[in-house]
């Protein structure tokens, strides 16, 4: 008790010295004085002490469950398999409410919302691509937005200059990322971690530079304007109209990278993708092409980006370098991470958070960068396995005579 | 009895280190063969040099893969050795933590299947078909080695002894006709190395493959082998049956000193 007294008032000592500058002074530039705001040390340190107290009794707790989560694993293995095919099924049906609820939203929403809405789905799509990179994988690419950006400038020119449909776009700006994702896998095969992590990052300011600098082609940083929103079956819809329409494309998107992103995992690609990011040396001493299976997951990480990229230009209906940076990046890195590595729906509920919650808390838009800030770190002490962890797909085989079914297969192979 | 592996005058060097001094030697089909030595005398080194980890200095590798011809390996990407029917296990457990057991003997079935992206992503049914055998046959393997009842749980909350013999199922996932172990009893009780004895000859006679191990446990070797390689110093000072080779002079005087 005392002891955490004496902790506590150093925590809100300290901080009282940090805030002072900020909290009690202020200059009033036309009397030239000086405002000294005292009570306002009163708040920071009694905000300070409580917090510091409440937190390091949550980082106690967590610890201690930690802890007996720990031996549970090693002695019951039967309950906790059970437990987590349960948790599937949740998962499944959370999934399904979360949908038809969407499915219903545009209706009763104002056409900002359904904006909003729009923008955080597809960061979900780009979570999902850069999931099967970063969280399968393991490959840490902070430049995905390169490939994001080759979407959207694809869309962007080949409208200009042989006005190209946006349906038609899609799966031509989805192969050319693919493309450029295969193309920066190839020198990059052999790096792994921080290294990698470098590499990607060039890339992404190369992309981006290039787009900004090559003006003939790109018409620079003034960007293309006038990007047609795709039609509803040769009708144009008005600007409300567009909005619902484009909420009922992403959300298919949404769908379709969830599903195939689903179906990757439990397959053998997506078991080769995370016995990589797990050993790679076991890995390719197991009989995997680990080239094959990393530009796999570059291409098909790229390959969605690119779909999401046509789909921003046709939705801002402009599109300039300005728009990938390396903020978007990182921005999608926070989602995969916040998520949980691999987590399909993790990332949907990161993205959701990381995107929505910016938007709602305008209201308070000075401090909304502070809040976000503060819970990116609680998140990151309190649960660093990300919102969801990743639940491996389990697999049951029905009761038969085993020793006579293995002397079977042996025999048949030899 | 035919030749499985033929190795001629390997030689590994890192920098002014030879690790590796011109050893020939060769596995027959269906034995037991141990690699045996101080530490440091090159046992690990010559595992990663027939399994492609390393590329020898100079010196060939030959295989001679059951009904096919034979190969010359070194040099060659490990996954492609693997292909080609080699499997091993690592001295220091790699197994995929993160992944379920049944999962990670699954990754090993991973070069004998062909399905990709396209089919994983639309089901078809020859990408069910193959998934579905490849559960069968893992979970075949799991049954072999009595941990079928673990094949949900992740394989870093295993035992010791428990991840040891996993990375052996794995290993005999893809199929091999040698099998190389790398000191498959380190870390365990005397209870579990029994069980473990009685796995390698099992597999040597009900599943016909040639193993090949390197061990500490000196019980172990003697009992199951059928003739024995020592090394020292990146030399091979010794082959024989376990008998000669306990009552060979050169292999004392490597072991104990003079």
């Amino acid at each position: 008790m005392v002891e955490n007294i004496k902790k506590s008032s150093i925590i809100a000592v300290w901080f009282i010295f940090l805030s002072f500058p900020l909290v009690v002074l202020r200059v009033d530039y036309i009397d030239k004085t000086i405002d000294y705001r005292w009570h306002n040390i009163l708040w920071i340190g009694i905000g300070a002490f409580f917090i510091s107290w409440v937190w390091r009794y949550f980082l106690k707790r967590k610890n201690e469950s930690d802890k007996s989560s720990e031996g549970k694993n090693q002695g019951t293995s039967a309950s906790t398999s059970r437990f987590q095919v349960q948790k599937i099924f949740e998962h499944k049906f959370a999934l399904l409410g979360i949908l038809i609820a969407a499915a219903i939203v545009p209706q009763f929403m104002s056409t900002y919302q359904t904006s909003i809405f729009i923008t955080a789905m597809m960061y979900v799509v780009l979570g999902l691509g850069l999931n099967i990179v970063v969280g399968m994988a393991g490959l840490l690419d902070l430049g995905y937005v390169a490939f994001y950006a080759v979407g959207a400038y694809t869309y962007g020119l080949l409208n200009l200059h042989f006005g190209l449909g946006f349906w038609i776009s899609i799966p031509i700006a989805g192969v050319l990322a693919a493309s450029f994702g295969v193309l920066l896998g190839i020198p990059v095969l052999r790096l792994r971690g921080d290294y990698l992590a470098i590499v990607t990052l060039g890339f992404g300011e190369i992309v981006r530079l290039v787009l900004e600098n090559w003006d003939v082609v790109t018409r620079g940083p003034s960007g293309i304007p006038g990007i047609p929103k795709p039609a509803f079956f040769g009708v144009k819809l008005g600007f409300a109209g567009n909005m619902t329409y484009l909420f009922y494309i992403i959300l298919a998107l949404v769908v379709i990278a969830m599903v195939a992103t689903r179906r990757l995992q439990s397959s053998r690609i997506g078991r080769s993708w995370v016995a990589l990011r797990e050993d790679e040396i076991a890995c390719q001493a197991m009989g995997i092409d680990t080239t094959k299976a990393k530009l796999a997951a570059f291409g098909l990480g790229a390959f969605w980006a690119g779909i999401i990229g046509v789909f921003f230009a046709a939705k801002s209906s402009f599109v300039s370098p300005m728009s990938f940076t390396f903020f978007e990046s990182a921005i999608i890195l926070s989602i995969v991470v916040l998520g949980g590595m691999g987590s399909v729906l993790g990332v949907i509920l990161a993205a959701g958070i990381l995107i929505l919650l910016p938007e709602y808390l305008r209201f308070m838009a000075d401090y909304r960068l502070l809040i976000f800030g503060a819970l990116m770190v609680v998140m990151m002490v309190f649960k660093p396995g990300g919102l969801i962890t990743n639940i491996r797909q389990q697999y049951t085989l029905p009761k038969r005579n085993s020793k006579e079914e293995l002397a079977e297969l042996h025999s048949s192979e030899t | 009895m035919a030749v499985v592996l033929k190795t001629d005058k390997i030689t590994k060097s890192f920098g002014g280190l030879l690790a590796l001094d011109e050893m020939t030697l060769d596995f027959r089909e269906q034995e037991i063969v141990a690699l045996i030595g101080p530490n440091g005398a090159g046992k690990t080194t010559f595992f990663n040099n027939i399994t492609g980890m390393y590329t020898p200095t100079s010196g060939t590798v030959e295989i001679f893969p059951p009904n096919q011809k034979s190969v010359k390996i070194q040099g060659m990407k490990p996954n492609l050795i693997t292909e080609l029917g080699l499997a091993r296990t690592f001295q220091n457990i790699r197994l995929f933590g993160n992944m379920t057991v049944i999962e990670n003997v699954m990754v090993g079935r991973h070069c004998r299947t062909k399905s990709h992206i396209f089919g994983a992503v639309f089901q078809t049914s020859s990408f069910k078909r193959e998934e579905k055998e490849s559960v069968e046959k893992s979970f075949a393997l799991l049954e072999m080695i009595n941990m079928s009842h673990l094949a949900g749980n992740l394989a870093k909350n295993l035992s010791y002894a428990d991840q040891r013999r996993l990375e052996i199922a794995r290993a005999l996932a893809t199929d091999p006709f040698l099998l190389l172990l790398d000191e498959p009893a380190a870390g365990m009780n005397p209870q579990e190395t029994e069980d473990l004895d009685q796995l390698i000859v099992h597999l040597r006679d009900e599943l016909k493959i040639t193993i090949l191990l390197i061990e500490h446990d000196m019980k172990l070797v003697m009992k199951i082998s059928d003739r024995i390689f020592v090394m020292n110093q990146g030399r091979l000072i010794a082959q024989g049956t376990p008998v000669e080779i306990q009552n060979n002079p050169e292999v004392i005087k490597a072991y104990l000193g003079e």
